[in-house]
């Protein structure tokens, strides 16, 4: 197999990386909470401030003429790179959490009768779970949940015709690569199977928005989320794909300014989707720098960026479960590059803690993933997730860090 | 280093092996702390007798290295204190690691000094010392 050495081509588009972290080279592993911006993301942003800021959609001039089409080119741009047929079906919005809560709130919120079933899985990041939760005890609907069982967090997936046959499914909502585990959801069969019952699709792809080709047309899905700032963009924007059709149907999330066609001192009118969910000054500067980051992913390739992924995950694993008394979780093989893990007896803070004095960014935690956690029997695990411009010395050095962290906590 | 000032050898022995780490059955006392952050939790057990001192002391932890060693140190030093006194210490603790207070009389808990240079792990370290000012206040069970 040749090792595609995504590192060597593209790592010095990432100046943060070029630093010392209490006095060693930073190795930065812990892309699953957010990836670092290329230079031309930072350079894009810088760009837009200094010469094409104002707000858009309402100015006549032409600073506001120029925000206003870099802002609705970026919707062009995240249509084309998840291939939605129409940049109306993209809805700028925070991040996942925001999209999510604003599918369950104003779709599931009105949509949902006392009884009806939300179905999610047990390897959901809490954004994918509370606002269900929040949602279902609003309108008297209820939870049920794919079961996630042992170390490698299988799912049954011949169950699933079963479960939507025996109950009343409206919606199923999974995480299309999940964040703990690192394993990767069939969300296109998981969608077919749904529809076949009538049921409404949403994909949480935070851990695949920027790691994989996306497209919601083969996915089939009705909705689908993800956050810039998890694929080389900015903080703080973030998508709801939604179905035009589904899309026209709803109540607006938030309202106010930017979102209305005419108001009287009685009541308003609402813009089509998808300005009908954007109310107030959208992020401007965050979708355009959303646009130069995607536009960066298809330059590496996305491909690419699955292969290299999928490299590091499956070496990462296998040299990982070599170190004595450690448990890695999540899949054998086939594997996104993220993977968690317990070493001995140590607490995963201890050991975020110790690889941080060795340059080593890790992530110790629940992963907003609480239950299941639970379900594994732990508090807490460690995480190292990997992308583009990661190295396999890299790789070195975490083997490396936990050998010495096991001898100095053992 | 500051490093292994934070995980002082002291510290690393408490960790291991952790002193009066148990349960204790009523008519003790038990309080819980928990920190929602990173899912660590500890119960404190306080057994009081008739002069109102602490006469057992125990705890449980799901928890880092930082928050074992100080429930642990901690036991140690208010075993045989009257509750006013044990809450003295555990303001004094308090104000030493956040206000940069006097370690006088602290013994053994000046080993924690080391997390005034991880503000991020200043709830691990007082986690404990919550969990026994709940004990303290809390009812049998």
């Amino acid at each position: 197999m040749t090792v595609p050495s995504l590192a060597e081509r593209f790592r010095a588009d990432f100046p943060i990386l070029d630093q010392t972290v209490n006095g060693h080279p930073l190795v930065y592993l812990d892309n699953a909470a957010s990836t670092q911006r290329p230079t031309s993301v930072i350079n894009e942003l810088s760009r837009y401030y200094r010469h094409d800021h104002a707000n858009v959609h309402r100015g006549l001039h032409a600073l506001s003429t120029r925000a206003t089409a870099l802002y609705e080119n970026a919707r062009q741009r995240v249509a084309t790179f998840l291939n939605a047929e129409d940049p109306e079906s993209i809805v700028f919005t925070r991040g996942t959490t925001e999209s999510i809560n604003l599918v369950a709130s104003s779709w599931a919120g009105n949509e949902l009768k006392p009884g009806d079933g939300i179905l999610l899985t047990q390897m959901e990041h809490h954004a994918n779970l509370i606002p269900w939760q929040i949602v279902a005890r609003r309108v008297g609907a209820r939870l049920y949940f794919l079961t996630v069982t042992g170390d490698e967090g299988e799912i049954d997936w011949s169950q699933l015709d079963t479960i939507f046959t025996d109950n009343p499914i409206r919606i199923v909502a999974l995480t299309h690569i999940s964040n703990s585990l690192g394993r990767i959801n069939p969300v296109a069969e998981v969608c077919r199977t749904a529809h076949k019952h009538g049921a409404v699709t949403l994909i949480d792809a935070a851990q695949s928005a920027g790691h994989m080709p996306l497209d919601v047309r083969a996915i089939d899905c009705d909705f689908l989320a993800f956050s810039g700032h998890k694929c080389c963009g900015p903080t703080g924007i973030g998508i709801l794909y939604g179905r035009k059709s589904l899309l026209e149907k709803m109540e607006p999330y938030q309202t106010g300014g930017e979102m209305i066609v005419s108001v009287t001192f009685e009541g308003a009118e609402w813009k089509p989707p998808p300005h009908r969910f954007e109310a107030g000054t959208p992020h401007i500067a965050g979708a355009i720098g959303l646009a130069t980051a995607l536009d960066y992913l298809d330059q590496v390739g996305r491909n690419s960026i699955q292969e290299n992924d999928h490299h590091f995950g499956n070496i990462a694993a296998t040299r990982l479960r070599e170190i004595p008394d450690l448990r890695v979780f999540g899949p054998l093989d086939e594997r996104a590059g993220i993977v968690s893990f317990q070493l001995g007896k140590i607490h995963a803070h201890d050991l975020v803690a110790f690889a941080d004095q060795h340059g080593v960014a890790l992530r110790g935690g629940h992963h907003c993933n609480q239950p299941l956690v639970r379900k594994l029997g732990l508090h807490a695990t460690a995480r190292a997730s990997f992308y583009l411009y990661n190295t396999e010395s890299e790789l070195d050095r975490l083997v490396a860090v936990l050998h010495s962290a096991a001898k100095y906590f053992g | 280093m500051d490093f292994d000032e934070l995980y002082q050898e002291i510290i690393l022995d408490h960790s291991k092996r952790p002193r009066n780490s148990g349960v204790l059955p009523p008519p003790a006392t038990r309080g819980s702390g928990y920190n929602p952050a990173c899912g660590d939790e500890v119960t404190v057990f306080v057994l009081k007798s008739a002069e109102g001192k602490i006469e057992t002391i125990s705890f449980q932890a799901q928890a880092c290295a930082i928050c074992t060693a100080s429930t642990s140190l901690m036991t140690l030093q208010v075993k045989g204190t009257t509750q006013e006194q044990a809450l003295e210490i555990q303001r004094h603790f308090i104000d030493f690691l956040t206000k940069d207070g006097s370690s006088e009389g602290l013994g053994h808990l000046r080993a924690l000094a080391g997390v005034k240079k991880f503000p991020q792990r200043l709830k691990c370290a007082t986690l404990g010392w919550h969990a026994l000012e709940a004990a303290l206040k809390g009812d049998a069970g």
